[in-house]
């Protein structure tokens, strides 16, 4: 045992005794979690997330949350002598004047872009493929509050430099806190210490940034880890892997050096885009007064939705008794995105009472396998875009050389027209895929070569389906639903039943989740037509014999070439092996 | 090692039981057993990577690994280099980035690199040289078992007995009220977010909104370099940011920019005749229009002017307003028309305010009314 060998071992000696670490090391060293690039999404977020937290502790050792005027003398020489705030003072030293200074900024901000867009693309291939169903509910919350608390940081952390585009930013969330009804106004007096721009906002905010929502973040990271750990990671259908199982690999040692490479990966691309690529130019904007604006005024791209929201909503707003009530403003930057999260993070538990669907799934769905599901989560994606082309309207204008009323009266009536027009596309598209699916299932794939049989009769050649592809596809059976029953406005004894109406409203939401779905065939009639297949493909089987070289490779079953002596399986190599791993 | 499923113990899905297309509610109970597949886990069909038959195909493995965690320490060094070598202003031009700093390139460029080149290194190591074999291991159902679950109860049951919970109704009541009225002091205690200066008595936020820096006779200068100005100065489609004379020192005495962002007003002129409304009669200067720089939608000041259509343009939400028209609006979010400013010239012949603003402005507010 080398010295390395002895110490190591000594110290995991030490903090056992103390702690029981070997009890759990032992339990799960060997955890085994499922492979596939789609789950990288939410490793980018959270690597992602981590690097913004080191960027963000160097930056505050440089940048002073102070609106305190003074005169800028550091070595952006268009600036110089200009009365601004400390803060932005601050933020052009630490772009300027302190050397890696404006790497870590630019860092900071590319992996705060990447932390939100990663947990975007990540909730959709969650909600796609029905991961959030039971038992994982609470996890699907955490992560909808998670990108929540995701734009909150990132708002606040454009806000800090103080520069023209930001506080622009900041005296729009003004007037959409003024424009609450009742409490509004007082809202903003509170939280600006008066009126806007005041002197304590940048220091608040900066309290917010550094502190809060990072903490908030952070501990809801740390519970969505446990509860994937705890709960085992879904996988996709495939073959040997069924919802009472996970295959994959081991975490030692292969997920500590994927994921554990892929952290350096995540963390490397950012800190080459951060010295490359240039954003958000606080210079060029120069310091914020109220009074002044710089055109074509644009948020970071995922407050665009909202933005885009602002811009297209027509401009009601109503006088009662005297008190003003700004529709205009209230619904777009309120109502709606209130909404939108409260029904995001309710939606497994709507999808889960319309369907009757009380099992655990950790076997994940093909997003064709839920016509309705994904034919929402293709609305709400539509809905989204539409606000976000809505949120650039100005730069799509001059761009194309559209006139910007037409482009937002196009949005007016798009927004309620295109997105359910998705919903319905997607869906067909699902129910097309589903039915070729049944075919392949009964049918086998379609090879495209005619044979003629020896009485004359021509047939198409169709071949079986690989074990993977037949995996996969079959998982339809088990993701298939019938719709609930209609329900009874009297029992048998005639009994006039209570929970009609809400038996009826259930039964109809379930016929609408299940009604036009393809009925999937049943394991006998797969076996059965497999079969069928693999005796029609056998007719063909004389005709290539001769093309068969039996000593280099021969066709393995399920489609893979392997080379023969050489241990073919899972299991073979893991006893080739001395099953170990 | 008992985890992983040999041949022997793995599970066989149970195939051609059909139960799927006739699944009643009892049958939704039912946790889902049978995985589609059709074969164990272990017999799944697997095919050797190069580096696994081939020895000189793992020892290439083993160099481009070795080979990635070498430059990763290379870049570290030239990390070091690069900042303390290159001038932190020296500013070099490379295609498609444009002129840029270039220790900040550089130190980008080494950093970035180096970190990608460790994680790149662990990752080809792990695909090309641990093992690619996929293992099985059985999940079990997140639920309690009943026994487990009795314990609990039991075990709360006992304890709510020995608290007296449900005994002492008084204590259970009080206890009650005391925690219900706990976050009271947390939520007066915000109160002072806005803290008036004069002793806490100040005028409410709605009356501040109201007012403005403008008063009869004040005098209107330029934005920027703060002199009073003649009619004659704005030329007919011209457009001057204004501000009032006193701006400077009710910055100075309240020490932030809150009169800045209300008192912003715009100076536009136009033939006389081409003004078609206003909000007042003769609140224009010989066609000498004033209005609120600041937006009625969320209070972006607005700059965008085009004089052949006197139209203001918002640039955060578009809202369009007239400014030959009342400043009303004609498109967009905003609701209200842009406040005007009723102007004429002192007896020096510069423009100043007749009176103040007859509505407040900015965006719009509860008690605005």
């Amino acid at each position: 045992m080398s010295t390395v060998e002895q110490v190591g071992g000594s110290v995991a000696t030490y903090v056992d005794k103390r702690v029981g670490s070997n009890r759990f090391l032992a339990r799960n060293l060997k955890k085994v979690f499922p492979d596939h690039w789609s789950f990288m999404l939410g490793e980018i977020a959270l690597y992602s997330f981590i690097v913004v937290l080191l960027t963000g502790v160097f930056l505050t050792l440089f940048y002073k949350p102070s609106m305190v005027e003074v005169v800028y003398n550091g070595s952006y020489v268009p600036l110089k002598g200009v009365m601004m705030s400390e803060a932005y003072a601050s933020t052009l030293d630490i772009s300027f004047d302190v050397r890696g200074g404006l790497l870590i900024r630019q860092m900071h901000h590319w992996a705060a872009l990447l932390f939100i867009a990663a947990m975007s693309v990540h909730m959709m291939r969650v909600f796609f493929t029905g991961a959030f169903r039971k038992p994982r509910e609470f996890n699907w919350i955490i992560g909808v509050t998670l990108i929540a608390l995701g734009l909150a940081a990132g708002f606040s952390g454009y806000s800090l430099p103080d520069d023209l585009l930001s506080g622009t930013g900041l005296q729009i969330a003004r007037g959409i806190v003024q424009a609450i009804p009742i409490v509004g106004t007082w809202g903003a007096f509170l939280l600006f210490d008066g009126e806007f721009p005041g002197t304590e906002f940048i220091s608040r905010l900066y309290g917010i940034h550094i502190l809060l929502v990072p903490g908030l973040i952070l501990a809801l990271v740390t519970v969505h880890l446990m509860l994937v750990w705890v709960q085992k990671h879904t996988q996709f259908p495939g073959p040997g892997r069924t919802n009472n199982n996970v295959v994959g690999y081991p975490l030692m040692p292969i997920y500590m050096a994927k994921a554990g490479g892929f952290f350096f990966v995540v963390f490397g691309v950012i800190t080459l885009i951060g010295g490359l690529v240039t954003i958000n130019p606080i210079w060029i904007f120069g310091p914020y007064t109220p009074d002044q604006v710089s055109a074509g005024s644009q948020p970071d791209w995922y407050i665009g939705w909202l933005d885009g929201m602002l811009r297209i909503m027509p401009n009601w707003e109503t006088v009662l008794f005297g008190y003003t009530i700004s529709w205009n403003i209230f619904i777009p930057a309120v109502v709606i995105p209130g909404i939108v999260f409260t029904a995001a993070a309710l939606y497994p538990f709507l999808e889960a009472w319309a369907t009757g669907d009380k099992r655990d799934h950790n076997l994940l769905d093909r997003p064709r396998n839920a016509p309705v599901r994904t034919g929402i989560g293709v609305m709400a994606m539509t809905f989204y875009f539409l606000l976000f082309i809505g949120g650039g309207n100005d730069i799509i204008a001059i761009t194309f050389d559209l006139s910007i009323n037409s482009i937002t009266w196009f949005l007016r009536i798009a927004i309620f027209v295109v997105p359910p027009l998705a919903f319905l596309i997607t869906k067909r598209i699902c129910l097309g895929l589903q039915r070729k699916d049944r075919e392949k299932l009964l049918h086998g794939n379609e090879s495209g070569r005619i044979l003629r049989l020896p009485h004359g009769e021509f047939i198409e050649v169709h071949e079986p389906l690989t074990t993977k592809e037949r995996a996969v596809i079959e998982s339809a059976v088990e993701a298939y639903h019938p719709p609930l029953p209609a329900a009874e406005k009297t029992d048998a004894n005639g009994v006039r039943n209570k929970k009609y109406r809400r038996q009826n409203l259930r039964s109809k939401l379930s016929h609408w989740f299940y009604g036009d779905a393809i009925v999937p065939p049943t394991y006998d009639e797969i076996e059965a037509g497999q079969a069928h297949v693999a005796h029609d493909a056998a007719l063909e089987a004389p005709l290539h014999e001769h093309d068969v070289d039996s000593t280099v490779m021969v066709p393995f079953h399920g489609g893979i070439l392997h080379t023969e002596g050489e241990p073919a399986t899972n299991m073979e190599q893991l006893e080739d092996r001395g099953g170990h791993l | 090692m008992s985890d992983i499923t040999t041949r022997d113990n793995a599970e066989t899905p149970d195939h051609g039981h059909g139960a799927a297309s006739s699944a009643d509610a009892a049958d939704l109970a039912r946790p889902l057993y049978t995985g589609p597949g059709g074969l164990p886990a272990a017999d799944v069909p697997h095919r050797p990577r190069a580096s696994d038959v081939d020895p000189r195909a793992a020892r290439r493995v083993e160099r481009q690994v070795s080979a990635m965690f070498l430059l990763a320490v290379i870049m570290v060094i030239l990390f070091v280099a690069a900042y303390v070598g290159i001038d932190p202003y020296t500013l070099v031009y490379i295609p498609v980035l444009g002129e840029v700093g270039a220790q900040n390139v550089a130190l980008g460029f080494t950093f970035g690199l180096g970190v990608f080149a460790i994680g790149a290194g662990a990752i080809q190591w792990a695909k090309k040289l641990m093992p690619d074999v996929e293992v099985v291991q059985e999940r079990h159902s997140m639920q309690s078992d009943g026994e487990e679950t009795d314990a609990a109860v039991d075990q709360f049951e006992r304890g709510k007995e020995e608290s007296g919970f449900g005994q002492y109704r008084l204590i259970r009541r009080t206890l009650i009220a005391a925690l219900a009225l706990f976050p009271i002091p947390i939520v007066v205690l915000l109160r002072d977010l806005w803290s008036p200066k004069n002793g806490g008595f100040g005028p409410s936020p709605a009356t501040l909104l109201s007012e403005t820096a403008w008063t009869e006779g004040m005098p209107i200068v330029t934005d920027g370099t703060y002199v009073k100005i003649r009619p004659e100065d704005i030329p007919v489609g011209g457009l001057v940011s204004a501000l009032p004379e006193d701006i400077n020192e009710i910055q100075e005495e309240e020490h932030n920019l809150n009169e800045r962002g209300k008192s912003a007003i715009l100076l536009v002129r136009m033939e006389p005749d081409e003004i078609r409304s206003q909000q007042g009669e003769g609140w224009d200067f010989q066609g000498i229009v004033a209005y609120s720089k600041i937006c009625t939608h969320v209070g972006c000041p607005i700059a965008l002017y085009e004089h052949r259509t006197h139209h203001l343009l918002c640039p955060c939400h578009q809202s369009t307003f007239d400014l030959a028209d009342s400043g009303n609006v004609i498109f967009g979010p905003a609701a209200r028309r842009m406040p005007q400013l009723p102007i004429g010239v002192d007896e020096e012949g510069f423009l100043v305010a007749k009176s103040p603003f007859q509505e407040p402005v900015g965006p719009s507010f509860w008690e605005r009314g």
